[in-house]
């Protein structure tokens, strides 16, 4: 018989098996899951997490993934840190596409170098003016930002239904929900010869190196912590907690405008009425399972990756259906907040199951 | 005769400490029984074990000469034991009969049980009004409601952890009156405390625990407080060296003419507070809590900030408009009462915690921290401080209460602060602790700063402190010379009566 | 506007609030007890497709209903196993759970859908329901309709009279108080986590079975979060959840009525309205910080965890 018993102090160890212990939990999970689907478990794991990275474009396409995931999630942590819950990192997303890619249609003409810049800078504003919104609301009016970023979710994917169905649709685009394809000078150039791998990626590591001086360097960084953790010590002490909210809120409302547009310049290259295919949910799961850590968010947002791309593969391959992909990343998280517990907690052989608790 | 209550061996065993460690009590129908003991000795853990709120890991328990095992409160209710807790277990959103209701196990009709308050609360000279909401009572009353609460059962046995906290000398009287009349009737009680006169007054026998153990049984009326203090910590009392310079007269913090209606709705208003801190003194606040303190110490911190820059100087530059950082560039510091979670942040080191105030050590440069100079800060902290401690990267929360106040005072002391607030210093600290950090606020005074402590213990203020004012429903008497007043003047302020100005209007049980 | 129309508003308005009704009450009872359970759109969501399986397969829509609330408390059930027992973050647990949701429902779907269902036939109450105006307004709807009224009556009654209710609310305002009173926390927070997950699943099942019986991915569109919204907005008050329900229930038709005008509006603008009406609320009753604070029960979203 185990017993639960409370540590004397948090373990630093499982702080970082934990979300190792909460992966491994999910391939089991996903073993069992295709077993029940009546898919033979050993090719069906090899045709999810395998074979979609067994070669050079498979890695590009990793990367592709992890690229819009790192960057919002590292922008998503600087909030989390916060105790500010921006779950809006999809509209903000959008937005960041529609602003960026209005900029490309626009400027459909312009052949220069500086187009691109120009685009992320409007993306990365319209994420921030997006995010902005729930910040103000939070700050000034005290009103929830996890419902009000929430419902603009909804709201940006509206605006961008109806942009592409009217104003930026393609005149000679038969009538389809989308925009002229961007210019060359409106495009991410590839990265690697023989894969789809552009210099978005170049773009994310540079936000998550940015991220990570922000969060584990600077005074900013530790003020953001000090206010997550103990808000009334951040009072205490004299940090500025609407300030800090706006930092949490407009950081995430960058990366994820940035990410928008390196999405709409890189992989799709025009405006559609879907631009992403939940990555500004997926990133939530991304700072999470990175511990809000830059450098777990890079390892994370590969996981979370490579869930995509097996999803992928495995209605190709396996005729798997794809919404596997989302009870994937639910189980995911499901695993890495229960394997937390660990931390606190440990589990010695004893009489009693209540143990330290009752 | 059988003892009401019984305990043989009983032992709790946490996974850092042992709280307590085969204690052995017993105690006869109608007695007062002192359960004594330093914060931390493991009182309040004996007594969750008899309430059946914490499971013992050995022991035994005989009720009557009944071997019983306590499964949960409401075992222990039909039992007839009945606890008043010392952080209350009130719900403050609701009436005084709804929350007696919910401790009252058999179903009863609320206007039945309100007619029963009302009696019995007049019965016991405790007067309460029932449909009052909780959080308007004042601390003494929410009190009431949790010992008429007990009452109501019928007791037999009645525990009560550090009653009178919250009490003036002058309600500490009337409530033991109404012990010795329990007592009287039959009703056995425990009481907890770590005020020695109190138990001298009140009790016929004393448990005297120190580290989890038994290490006497007494006859208080036959001890000294001296004596009693020996078997409670081991060693003869340490005294603060007060080697008292002249006060100085230059003042430092200026309050002028402060009013201010709470922000919260279960707050204080603060009603025309005038007050000055001089150079060189230690002015100490006496009051029972929630009169204005928790008011009257966010705005002097800058966590609530005034429109006019006037109403407070320090050092003559008007600052009632700055907030906490700002009014730490102009010297001061400030020690709150909540250690963990505003004085310090759980789950950071202690390097990491002496940042939150001591940044402006030269520990940020160009917007980066700079870790080496706050370690550094830290050891110097841990060293001057006899912080007891792991190592400086250990999280704070790791430490205990006397070390953490011993490392918080310390963060702030180091700075050198022209102003140091601070507020219950020693509140729930070992006797070492507390010695360490009153000798420390001293030795800061006579370096020539400015100290305004808050304190609910009389005793301490009137060993550290050269004048005294008292807040009472957020109105402020004169200050007075330590030497020039008592405990029974300072009491009677506590309870509203000012000198020379029309009394505050009494809080009483509205019955 | 004639009154014809504005009183077929009004009942279409009663039926589009319905979900709102069970999933905000269910979810108000959850954060009474001291939890902020963010999955209801999740819950909502396998709620709505495990109900119309049900339905689909057995016809029966006592089938469908218990099939739907088992469903939500079986989500509800991993979320409390997360927050009570291994007190992990409601936030994050919330979020998971919304997020397991959508996906798990859209896996279930899979094969459904392309089916549609009868529906559920209304069922005019006799004599009452010949009223004029009252009669169409109140007593000619189905029976999950007259359910979630009966649910409100029923909420309201427990809540504020009867000893458990006490216990509840008493429970959310102080959970320590609770248990130095020898309540079970734990064991008493994870009822009302259950309670609210069987009321959106049951929210789900109206919206599949009964409000546009058939099954569509993500079919809830928003209508679990609106409902934490709504709690916040009826400043946890059964009535002013049923007021708030309602007047979400008329924003919604109002949509398709404007289009019906032949006002020539794009139909994403009017699809917005609910969001935006959302947030409008959201800002309108948490500006006043008072209201909330004396209103929300003190713990919520607080882990507790008794030592002992």
């Amino acid at each position: 018989m185990l017993r639960i018993e409370a540590r004397p102090g948090p373990s630093k160890t499982m702080r970082y098996l934990s979300p190792l212990i909460a992966a491994l939990l999910m391939l089991v999970s996903g073993l069992v899951i295709f077993t029940l689907l009546g898919k033979d478990p050993g090719r069906a794991f090899h045709a999810f997490f395998v074979e979609p990275v067994n070669d050079l474009y498979g890695i590009g396409e990793l990367l592709i993934k992890a690229s819009p995931l790192m960057l919002i999630g590292t922008g998503l942590a600087v909030g989390f840190r916060a105790s500010i819950w921006n779950i809006g990192a999809e509209g903000q997303l959008t937005v960041g596409a529609i602003c960026g890619g209005t900029v490309a249609i626009w400027l459909a003409q312009v052949q220069a170098g500086w187009l691109l810049p120009l685009m992320i800078l409007c993306g990365g504003l319209g994420g921030m003016l997006w995010a902005a919104i729930p910040a103000l609301l939070r700050t000034r009016f005290h009103a929830n930002e996890i419902l009000v970023s929430l419902m603009l979710n909804y709201v940006a994917i509206l605006l961008l239904a109806l942009l592409v169905h009217g104003p930026l649709r393609d005149p000679e685009g038969y009538g389809f929900p989308q925009s002229i394809l961007f210019g060359e000078a409106a495009t991410l150039p590839v990265l690697v010869e023989g894969t789809r791998l552009h210099a978005g990626v170049l773009v994310s590591l540079a936000g998550v190196l940015a991220g990570w001086i922000l969060l584990e360097k600077s005074f900013l960084g530790y003020q953001i912590r000090v206010a997550g953790l103990a808000g009334r010590a951040a009072d205490y002490a004299g940090f500025d907690r609407s300030r800090l909210i706006w930092t949490g809120m407009l950081a995430g409302g960058l990366a994820a405008g940035i990410a928008g547009v390196l999405e709409v310049a890189g992989p799709i290259g025009q405006l559609i009425d879907s631009v992403s295919p939940g990555y500004g949910y997926a990133a939530i799961i991304v700072a999470f399972v990175g511990r809000l850590h830059p450098g777990g968010i890079v390892l994370a947002s590969l996981l979370m990756a490579l869930l995509y791309l097996g999803g992928e593969s495995g209605q190709m391959n396996l005729d798997l259906p794809a919404a596997v992909t989302g009870i994937f990343q639910g189980l995911l998280l499901f695993y890495l907040l229960a394997a937390d517990f660990l931390i606190n907690y440990r589990l010695v052989p004893g009489r009693r199951a209540t143990g330290g608790r009752q | 005769m059988t003892p009401r209550l019984q305990l043989e061996g009983m032992t709790k065993v946490y996974p850092s400490v042992t709280a307590c460690d085969r204690i052995d009590l017993s105690i006869m129908p109608g007695e007062i029984h002192a359960v004594l003991g330093e914060n931390g000795a493991g009182k309040s853990t004996l007594m969750k074990m008899i309430y059946g709120v914490i499971r013992p890991d050995a022991g035994h328990i005989l009720w009557n000469g009944e071997p019983v095992v306590i499964r949960n409160p409401a075992h222990a209710r039909r039992l007839g034991i009945g606890m008043v807790f010392q952080h209350f277990s009130l719900f403050e959103t609701l009436t005084v009969t709804e929350n007696i209701a919910l401790a009252m196990d058999g179903r009863c009709r609320a206007d039945r049980l309100a007619g029963r308050i009302r009696t019995v609360s007049e019965q016991y000279g405790l007067p309460l009004d029932p449909n009052r909401l909780v959080h308007s009572l004042s601390v003494g009353i929410r009190q009431r409601v949790e010992i008429i609460r007990c009452l109501l059962q019928e007791p037999k046995l009645l525990i009560m952890d550090e009653p009178t906290s919250v009490l003036t000398p002058q309600a500490v009287r009337t409530m033991f009156d109404t012990l010795r009349r329990l007592a009287d009737e039959g009703c056995s009680i425990l009481y907890i405390s770590h005020k020695l006169d109190e138990i001298m007054a009140l009790c016929h026998r004393a448990t005297i625990i120190r580290g989890g153990r038994v290490t006497g049984t007494a006859d208080p009326a036959g001890e000294t407080a001296a004596s009693l203090a020996r078997m409670m910590t081991g060693h003869d009392l340490p005294r603060c060296a007060q080697d008292r310079p002249a006060p100085g007269t230059q003042p430092c913090l200026e309050i002028h003419r402060l009013s201010r209606k709470a922000e919260d709705q279960f707050g204080t208003d603060l009603d025309d507070i005038s007050l000055t801190v001089n150079r060189g003194e230690i002015l100490g606040i006496a009051g029972i809590s929630g009169n204005g303190q928790q008011e009257l110490l966010r705005v002097l911190s800058g966590e609530q900030r005034l429109d006019t820059p006037e109403t407070i100087t320090i050092n003559g530059q008007p600052a009632a408009h700055l907030g906490p950082a700002e009014r730490r560039g102009l010297g001061l510091a400030f020690v709150p009462e909540e250690r963990i979670g505003r004085g310090a942040v759980p789950g950071l080191s202690l390097t990491e915690n002496v940042v939150l105030t001591a940044h402006r050590m030269g520990m940020v440069r160009h917007g980066l921290l700079c870790m080496e100079r706050a370690a550094a800060y830290a050891r110097n902290c841990v060293r001057s401080f006899a912080v007891r401690c792991g190592s400086i990267n250990d999280p704070v929360n790791s430490l205990s209460g006397g070390n953490m106040q011993k490392f918080i005072t310390g963060r702030e002391i180091l700075q050198n602060p022209a102003l140091l607030i601070a507020s219950q210093p020693t509140w729930g600290v070992d006797v070492g602790a507390a010695n360490v950090i009153r000798q420390a606020i001293i030795g800061l005074r006579n370096r020539g700063t400015a100290v305004l402590v808050i304190s609910e213990e009389l005793d301490e203020l009137f060993e550290i402190c050269d004048r005294l004012v008292v807040i009472a429903g957020g109105r402020l008497t004169p200050p007075v010379p330590v030497a020039a007043t008592d405990r029974e003047e300072i009491g009677l302020w506590m309870g509203g009566m000012f000198p020379d100005r029309p009394a505050v209007p009494q809080e009483a049980g509205h019955a | 506007m004639n009154g014809h129309l504005l009183l077929e508003i009004l009942v279409a308005a009663i039926g589009a609030g319905t979900p709102f009704v069970y999933a905000a009450l269910g979810e108000l009872v959850t954060e009474k007890s001291g939890v902020l359970n963010l999955g209801v759109e999740g819950m909502m969501l396998v709620g709505a497709i495990c109900g119309f399986i049900g339905m689909a397969k057995t016809g029966s829509l006592l089938v469908a209903v218990l099939a739907g609330m088992g469903a939500g408390m079986a989500m509800a059930l991993i979320f409390g196993v997360l927050t009570l027992t291994l007190m992990a973050n409601q936030v994050a647990s919330g979020l998971a759970l919304t997020i397991f949701g959508v996906g798990l429902s859209a896996f279930l779907g899979l094969t459904y859908t392309s089916i549609a269902l009868p529906g559920v036939p209304a069922l005019p109450i006799p004599w009452l329901s010949d009223i004029p105006v009252l009669g169409p307004l109140l007593f000619s709807h189905d029976i999950l309709i007259y359910g979630s009224i009966l649910l409100y009556a029923a909420i309201s009654g427990f809540l504020y009279r009867t000893r458990a209710g006490l216990i509840l609310r008493g429970l959310g305002e102080a959970p320590e108080s609770a248990h130095a009173l020898g309540y079970n926390v734990i064991g008493i927070r994870y009822l009302a986590v259950l309670f609210g997950g069987a009321m959106a699943g049951l929210a789900g099942v109206y919206l599949s079975v009964a409000y546009t019986p058939m099954w569509v991915e993500g079919m809830t569109a928003g209508r679990g979060w609106v409902s934490l919204a709504l709690v916040v907005f009826a400043t946890w008050r059964p009535s002013r959840v049923m007021l708030g329900a309602y007047l979400f229930g008329g924003i919604t038709i109002l949509q398709f009525h404007i289009q019906g005008f032949g006002i020539d509006i794009p139909s994403q603008l009017l699809s917005m309205l609910p969001y935006l009406a959302t947030i409008a609320v959201l800002v309108l009753i948490s500006r006043n910080r008072q209201t909330i604070r004396l209103h929300s029960p003190a713990s919520l979203g607080i882990p507790y965890h008794p030592q002992s």
